[in-house]
């Protein structure tokens, strides 16, 4: 493979570079960068018209649902999705069938990526704290990060346990890896819909209070003061006090990150109003007043992450009851329009900031290598177009489901292509 | 005359002159229902499937007999527990009901947003019986109506909620409704069965029943279920009936004779006490009575505006 991108802005954290630029790819690898490169006529040039070329973007929170719910996605759909929404990794969380918490099941889904989609995503599974996230019994974390885990999480559950918690920070901190918490102590959200609040209040939703969230943050940050060499990630904050404890402790140089969805700072919980069920996720879409504390935390660094809780399900199990449906809603595809939108044209965000939190910043959490834009190096890119507006439209997904809450919504800045592991996908 | 709406969801955002409209209509509604033949012809040759996911007598009965008095073909059913772990779907359900070429759907569900989400599946027109802890609307309606009979007009009115206000979907029907209407709404209860944010209705929140009778024209007071003790929101049945059962005693403190609304079906002695409800103030047979009035309203404004 032989590919020569023409006229790109690169933007790259790594090296600080913000420049015009030439890549020509040769097998997977960066042959040249400079400006006016050219090649043999047979090698085909991407004309990028100052398009951005940025390194390869990561989504630490996604749901694969491969093994066990594959009516909802399976491994192969969901890197189709991720790579038409510009993800060249991802990260899949370990709530599947069985649960990742032994070696086969990690190896299995880290050896499927490589097998799908011509192996253009990595696919690093995140695998399960406790057995069968039960939250009682420690899975085999060593022998995990051996067949591929570059994280753990009871995602979806929290490791309600303040014992089995200490003992998860204790015993990862020996392997360098994060423990990744669904911060909600379940004894105040039980039941509960949506966020508790004026709008629950109206609409006679059971709500799940703010509180929940960041009193497990404050109870989890509490413990790594006291087991420092552990590192601790928050997964999709919502709430304006979880991120104020976040704030705190990075202040005193604890080793906590957390990470944000793109419906966290996109909707309020008003837009439940419309008992439309792509609406029911879980954080639950908090207040107006939190967005504004999201967005402003993502400009201030407290934020280090977006990513998306990709989290499909079928029509058939969205479309009932508010109180009986599944939380969650597929994202891969909507993250960069929605980020792009909210963010960089609010001026919250600058593209390299943008960059940072997609690529740069979720890497160095997962100790994952940092991708180098240089000669001789792997070619690992996202090639986004900033400007293009575009209305989402859940038929054009590559994701199996369709569960979007942004489906006629017009968006600015979408992917247009994306180039690992000796392969490219150009599809502008 | 019509409303604005094909469906009565709820209560919230619906225009005063909506409800001015139901409750006029209400009125010539409630004459039918005096004369000796209770039976009109407006909803004739139009079938209406009344389906309750949650069981139910009263509001089952009142909307069967304001059906039938419309002249109305009329299937109902009851199905406790959802339809969920029926193994069928509400969408399924209606959508099977609607094939059997159904006018207007009455529905029950233990769901808030149960009948919102109805409305949406099916073309029938959608009346909300009851969904969740979100809203009642005839309920409501029939309690303005009562108030509307006995005090002459609703604004200015000052009526207080009593009791469990977090699980009720009448408090809440009764809150959007009064409030459009022009009266002053209070509730009162345990702190724990007060919801969220509540006071952003517009409405004021007091913990002591003897604070809010000197000052109120109206109490409706809501039902009280002992799954809620159980779940830790209040102590005990004894303790609840002490400090927020109305009764006697603290009516005492009354300054102007006050009406007492109740929902049904009444735990005696434990919101309310006995001879209170079969007193002179209170107007819950009443309630009852208008409820078939109130629902004929409703069925004929919506059943002949389409």
């Amino acid at each position: 493979m032989k590919i020569l991108l023409k006229a790109g802005r690169l933007v790259d954290p790594v090296s600080g570079k913000d420049e015009a630029l030439d890549i020509l790819i040769a097998d997977g690898r960066i042959e040249k960068i400079g400006k006016s490169l050219s090649a043999d006529k047979s090698v085909p040039e991407i004309p990028l018209n100052g398009k951005i070329i940025a390194p390869g973007f990561i989504d630490m929170h996604v749901h694969l649902r491969e093994p066990g719910f594959e009516h909802k996605e399976t491994i192969e759909t969901g890197c189709e999705s991720a790579i038409a929404g510009g993800f060249t990794a991802v990260c899949c969380m370990p709530n599947t069938n069985p649960a990742i918490d032994d070696e086969s099941v990690a190896r299995y889904v880290h050896e499927k990526g490589k097998s799908v989609c011509e192996g253009i995503v990595d696919v690093y599974p995140i695998a399960a704290v406790t057995k069968g996230r039960q939250g009682s019994q420690l899975s085999p974390m060593a022998e995990l990060v051996g067949a591929g885990a570059v994280g753990f999480s009871d995602d979806g559950s929290p490791v309600m346990s303040a014992e089995i918690m200490r003992r998860a920070l204790e015993y990862s901190s020996m392997y360098n890896v994060p423990i990744i918490q669904h911060a909600e102590d379940s004894t105040l959200s039980h039941g509960g819909s949506m966020n508790e609040g004026y709008v629950s209040t109206r609409l006679g939703i059971p709500g799940i209070p703010p509180i929940a969230e960041v009193l497990m943050v404050e109870r989890d940050i509490t413990l790594l003061r006291y087991i420092p060499a552990a590192r601790y990630h928050v997964a999709h904050v919502s709430t304006t006090d979880a991120v104020e404890s976040v704030r705190r402790a990075k202040k005193e140089k604890l080793r906590v990150t957390c990470e944000i969805t793109p419906h966290h700072f996109t909707l309020a919980d008003e837009v439940v109003e419309s008992y439309d069920t792509n609406t029911k996720m879980n954080p639950p879409l908090r207040t107006r007043d939190d967005l504004r504390a999201m967005k402003e935390a993502l400009r201030d660094g407290t934020i280090d992450v977006i990513a998306t809780d990709h989290a499909p399900h079928t029509v058939d199990e969205k479309e009932v009851e508010y109180t009986h449906a599944p939380f969650g809603i597929v994202g891969l595809e909507t993250a960069i329009g929605l980020s792009i939108t909210e963010l960089v044209e609010q001026k919250f965000l600058t593209l390299f900031q943008l960059v940072e939190k997609y690529s740069t910043n979720p890497r160095k959490i997962l100790s994952l290598p940092s991708i180098k834009i240089a000669e001789g190096e792997t070619a690992n890119l996202t090639l986004l177009d900033p400007q293009i507006e575009w209305t989402v439209d859940v038929k054009a997904f590559k994701s199996k489901s369709k569960n979007s809450p942004f489906h006629g919504r017009k968006l600015k800045g979408k992917a247009i292509g994306v180039i690992n592991n000796g392969k490219a996908r150009i599809f502008q | 005359m019509k409303l604005h709406s094909r469906h009565l969801l709820g209560l919230d955002g619906m225009p005063k002159e909506d409800i001015q409209l139901i409750l006029d209509t209400a009125i010539s509604f409630k004459e039918v229902l005096e004369r000796p033949i209770k039976k009109v012809p407006p909803l004739q040759g139009k079938t209406i499937a009344n389906m309750f996911f949650e069981s139910s007598t009263r509001t089952r009965l009142s909307f069967e007999l304001a059906e039938r008095r419309l002249s109305a073909d009329v299937v109902s059913f009851t199905t406790v527990g959802s339809s969920v772990t029926k193994g069928e779907t509400l969408k399924d359900t209606a959508r099977n009901i609607e094939a059997m070429k159904i006018d207007m759907v009455v529905i029950r569900h233990s769901a808030p947003g149960a009948a919102h989400f109805l409305s949406r599946v099916v073309d029938a027109n959608v009346l909300n019986a009851g969904d969740g802890s979100h809203e009642h609307p005839t309920q409501a309606l029939l309690d303005m109506f009562t108030l509307r009979d006995r005090h002459g007009t609703l604004e200015g009115l000052k009526v207080c909620i009593v009791g469990d206000v977090t699980h009720s979907r009448v408090a809440r029907s009764n809150i959007f409704g009064l409030k459009t209407m022009g009266a002053h709404v209070s509730v009162c209860g345990p702190a724990t069965l007060i919801p969220r944010e509540i006071e952003k209705l517009g409405v004021d929140v007091y913990h002591n029943l003897e604070d809010v009778i000197p000052n109120v024209d109206v109490l409706n007071v809501l039902r009280i279920q002992l799954e809620r003790q159980e779940r830790g929101l209040f102590p005990s049945l004894r303790e609840y009936h002490r400090f927020f059962g109305v009764t006697q005693e603290k009516m005492a403190r009354a300054t102007r004779p006050i009406t007492i609304m109740h929902p049904g079906p009444i735990n005696r002695d434990v919101e309310i006490s006995a001879d209170l409800a079969d007193s002179e103030h209170s107007v819950i047979l009443q309630q009852v009575t208008n409820g078939v009035a109130v629902r004929m309203a409703v069925l004929y404004l919506l059943g002949t505006t389409n």
